[in-house]
């Protein structure tokens, strides 16, 4: 081999080094950027969501059926928005658990989290049938539509937060997800938590400034 | 030789700013609070939410003018302390935080442009 093949073998394998073993020039993380610019844009998809639902709140349609509103069950609803407030509160736990490298901890809270998560999932599935029970049907009227396709949408993202935390169970039960892996775990966490900002804006908007 | 000197010099430079950058960014990245802070904060949630649900019983107390205002607010304040501390916004580089704010404040235009479009406010 030449001299000149030599030197520029052996500075691709540097370059590649350096790539590998550094983070990007701003030293921010791509991952942790990238989710922080995806909520942003949820925020937009919620948005449209609720404003839906504020303009057709009380249009109760041709056949005058019943709207959310007439059946909300505040103290119900009072206390799924707790528990997914707690549940904030368990996945920042599981993520400082990690970053400090007990895994036993990580994975405790992790599952309090996920089980929080279907208690909060639970009570929406019983709301939507005590409202199914109450004649307030997904399409009954424009204001029913908004309702179930608002709470629905966030019940779909809650539900995805859930089987993102049980695959981080599962990496971390097979050895996968170690100390050095914390910012996975935080890129999760920032969905859970954006998920539960959501809701204590649908919870005030929705739920308790009166119609 | 002198150009070839200089270059060298300026690319350690480059490298020694790039690893104090990365050397701030992680030392800010990782200075996150204690458990203790992060259930002191869930306390103050657990706290508002209550008033929140205490404001539907007009019948212990009635809020009047007071009542939307004051849910909007408190609306506000576990949105900020959700975002800050549990999502270290507080904590980390700002730029994440100007992402995700960017994504609100838009957001809030359109929607409240959208709903004047309609007469919602009428």
């Amino acid at each position: 081999m030449s001299n000149a093949t030599l030197e520029t073998a052996t500075v691709d394998d540097h370059s590649d080094q350096e790539s590998s073993e550094h983070g990007p020039s701003t030293g921010i993380s791509n991952t942790k950027l990238a989710m922080w610019l995806f909520l942003g844009s949820e925020c937009l998809l919620f948005g449209g969501l609720i404003s839906t639902y504020l303009l057709y709140k009380t249009r109760r349609g041709p056949d005058n059926l019943p709207i959310p509103t007439d059946v909300f069950d505040i103290p119900f609803t009072s206390v799924s928005s707790f528990v997914l407030l707690m549940s904030s509160l368990t996945m920042v736990l599981a993520l400082a658990a990690i970053t400090r490298g007990d895994n036993f901890g990580f994975r405790i809270w992790l599952l309090t989290t996920s089980l929080l998560g279907g208690v909060f999932i639970g009570g929406q599935v019983y709301e939507f049938t005590a409202f199914l029970r109450e004649d307030v049907g997904f399409t009954n009227n424009p204001a029913s539509s908004a309702f179930f396709t608002l709470t629905g949408f966030h019940g779909v993202h809650v539900s995805l937060g859930i089987v993102m935390l049980m695959s981080l169970f599962v990496a971390s039960w097979q050895g996968k997800l170690r100390p050095q892996h914390a910012e996975t775990v935080e890129i999760a966490g920032l969905y859970w938590h954006f998920v539960d900002i959501v809701w204590i804006f649908i919870f005030t908007v929705i739920y308790l400034i009166p119609a | 030789m002198t150009a070839t000197n200089t270059t060298s010099t300026d690319t350690a430079t480059h490298s020694t700013e790039q690893a104090d950058n990365h050397e701030n960014a992680a030392a800010h990245e990782h200075k996150h609070p204690s458990d203790w802070a992060y259930i002191k904060i869930a306390l103050i949630l657990a706290a508002i939410t209550a008033v929140e649900v205490f404001t539907y019983f007009e019948t212990v107390y009635n809020w009047g003018q007071l009542l939307v205002p004051s849910l909007l607010l408190m609306m506000v304040v576990k949105f900020w302390l959700v975002a800050t501390w549990f999502m270290h916004l507080k904590f980390d580089n700002s730029i994440f935080a100007k992402m995700f704010v960017g994504g609100l404040l838009l957001a809030v235009a359109v929607y409240v442009a959208t709903l004047t479009a309609f007469e919602f406010w009428v």
